[in-house]
């Protein structure tokens, strides 16, 4: 009978109860859905490059040479003489390497030179490889492969002529427009900053710097494609490369080993472990989010804390009814907590419901725009204890009303004044 | 008093003795009744104007509001030594009420209004269920209205409704706050009679509140408020 009541109560003031419904799902919703973005986000992000051992590069710290090397942000402090890459790659637990050769730019989209390894041995979220949405890898020395969000950006389509810009500005005076390149490829999305990567070979990144001298090209004639193509293109020296092993094992002692390499000031990190902890200096943002969520639920179960305090003045009537009839005033109420944890378990039923909805409608999108992997499931283990804290929260906050309710059918009587 | 003298002299239904009631106790009480008893089975007729203290009494007779000091004994039972919650159970049992209007609960089924007062008097569901259909066929209301929710029907048959909410837990004392105010003339005499018909049927106590003294040849008995209650002088 009781839960009849309740249910009937509700249903009698549905447009009130379900704009309050509507205002707890939306909260469950964000809860959830920034809950379940905040693990995808983490997980994509710490496996933006995944299947890579180290990463190696001129002295410098960690963060530096994961923002340079992996998110094309901030600049290189020096480059690695090609005699030291050579000599690394060259080591017995080394199982392959990928140069990567930066400073370049196009149109604010970084350049980076480097090898067709590259395609082969870029791993990222659970090992994917890079794929192509179009055209192949880079052949010659001409040739580039644009990122998807290049290509998106900038319109360009196979076959498309660029002009790399030299430095790292989206507005550089001085390029290299005696020698354009041609797009022969393009990289379906991934969500790593490979999207805004122009990739070109280590070849094609001398080849535009023949001729030029402290940033800025020589006076005099500058040679022809065809001329550098028969040039010895071989780099003296690139700004940082990726190490694959043999086997894993062999991680930290090679990473010592590069660290106290003899020749040259050296860096190498693991970038698994450099990535969690450029996540954790961003748990502030995350927190923060949290925080305005937890706002935001906090306001939608006052508002139905509201709502019932509100509709107690029009039940003033009801509570009359049902003290007559021999209801105590603990059933009043248990009849509006009742009521509270049953908007509660809706609005989390339907925001998780909502939540759903979206993801399936947005995944997709996601997916194909940029290159966003979503799990579809925003269930976890966690998620039925966010949900049990909901209703728990909802029930403490519904002692408002449940209390006033309480109040009201002992001191009101049986004939309460309209 | 004790069970002997409870089973040889026919105690009364309703005794009142030394009652008096106010909302704080430094303030001047606005209730003071010496003495009062009704018998079962008896009909009274509560004569008052609007502010003479009858709803005061009302729910001093529920046992919603305790008296400040005095002894409020129903069937035997001292209702101001009771704890609420068995006061609350034994208004369930032994107490029907009717009010002027909007007796029901708006959303719920006729029957399910009429149930709800089973339910809190644990009566068994089917014989609850039985007994609902039977009082509601007595009072007039057709089978089809049971489970039409309640505000879909007119105050004369609502009125009837609750006639039947009261009596459906077999209450020994039925008490009735101006339930013919909102009915027109016509409607009146007759829901009266019908209501002063069930009431005989189960021998039911019924107290009779109204300010409007055409009603009273009704009643075998008819008490004035003013006379009964020595209000405080603030009231």
């Amino acid at each position: 009978m009781l839960f009849k009541l309740a249910r009937q109560s509700l249903w009698n003031r549905r447009s009130t109860a379900a704009l309050t419904l509507v205002s707890l799902m939306i909260s469950v919703l964000l809860l959830l859905g920034i809950d379940h973005l905040r693990n995808q986000a983490r997980d994509s992000f710490s496996q933006t490059l995944s299947g890579t051992d180290l990463i190696v590069g001129a002295r410098s710290g960690q963060l530096n040479l994961l923002l340079y090397a992996v998110f094309r942000m901030g600049n290189p402090t020096n480059n690695i003489s090609w005699e030291s890459y050579q000599e690394i790659a060259g080591h017995p637990a080394v199982a392959w390497t990928v140069p990567l050769s930066l400073g370049d730019s196009h149109r604010g989209f970084r350049v980076l030179g480097t090898t067709t390894d590259y395609f082969e041995h870029y791993r990222y979220g659970q090992r994917h490889p890079l794929r192509f949405a179009e055209g192949r890898a880079f052949d010659d020395v001409y040739d580039a492969v644009l990122g998807a969000q290049v290509a998106r950006e900038l319109g360009y389509t196979l076959g498309r002529e660029i002009v790399v810009a030299h430095g790292t500005g989206s507005v550089s005076f001085a390029r290299h427009e005696d020698h354009p390149f041609t797009v022969v490829g393009i990289l379906a999305p991934t969500g790593t900053p490979v999207d805004r990567t122009v990739h070109v070979s280590l070849e094609g990144i001398e080849a535009i710097h023949i001729g030029w001298g402290d940033g800025a090209p020589r006076r005099g004639a500058q040679p022809d494609p065809e001329q550098v193509r028969a040039m010895d293109l071989t780099p003296e020296s690139i700004t940082a490369f990726m190490v694959g092993l043999n086997s894993r094992a062999m991680t930290f002692t090679l990473q010592r080993q590069i660290n106290d390499y003899r020749q040259e000031p050296l860096t190498a990190i693991l970038p698994g472990v450099a990535l969690t902890e450029l996540w954790q200096m961003l748990a502030m943002v995350e927190n923060l989010l949290y925080v305005i969520t937890f706002m935001v639920l906090l306001a939608s179960l006052i508002g139905m804390a509201t709502m019932l305090l509100a509709s107690m003045k029009e039940r003033q009537r009801e509570v009359a009814i049902l003290r007559a009839v021999g209801a105590s005033g603990g059933y009043l109420f248990w009849l509006i907590e009742l009521e509270v944890l049953l908007l509660a378990l809706l609005g989390v039923i339907g925001g998780t419901v909502l939540l759903s909805i979206v993801l399936w409608v947005a995944q997709p999108l996601l997916a194909s725009e940029f290159g966003l992997f979503i799990a579809l499931n925003p269930l976890q283990d966690q998620t039925l204890w966010i949900a049990g804290g909901i209703v728990a929260l909802a029930g403490v906050v519904g002692l408002v009303p449940a209390w006033v309710g309480y109040r009201r059918a002992l001191s009101d009587g049986l004939n309460p004044r309209l | 008093m004790d069970k002997s003298a409870r089973n040889s002299v026919p105690e009364p239904a309703i005794a009142l003795r030394d009652v008096s009631f106010g909302w704080s106790r430094s303030a001047p009480p606005l209730l003071r009744i010496e003495s009062l008893a009704i018998a079962r089975g008896e009909r009274v007729f509560l004569y008052g104007p609007s502010g003479s203290g009858k709803t005061s009494l009302l729910n001093l007779l529920a046992g919603v509001n305790l008296p400040q000091s005095g002894d409020i004994t129903l069937l035997g039972e001292k209702l101001n030594r009771l704890s609420g919650r068995k006061r609350d159970r034994f208004r369930a049992r032994h107490i029907g009420v009717v009010f002027q209007q909007f007796n029901l609960i708006p959303y719920l089924s006729v029957l399910d209004n009429v149930l709800l007062a089973a339910h809190f008097a644990r009566l068994p569901g089917p014989e609850s269920h039985a007994r609902a259909r039977e009082l509601l066929a007595h009072l007039g209301l057709e089978d089809a209205l049971a489970t039409r929710p309640a505000r879909t029907l007119s105050v004369g048959q609502q009125q009837r409704v609750a006639v039947a909410r009261a009596l459906v837990a077999e209450p020994e004392i039925l008490l009735a706050d101006e339930p013919t105010s909102a009915l027109d003339s016509d409607t009146r005499d007759a829901f009266i009679e019908l209501l002063l018909a069930s009431a005989a049927r189960n021998n039911t106590t019924l107290v009779f509140v109204s300010h409007d003294r055409a009603l009273q040849p009704h009643f075998s008995r008819a008490l004035d408020v003013r006379e009964l209650v020595h209000q405080g002088e603030t009231a």
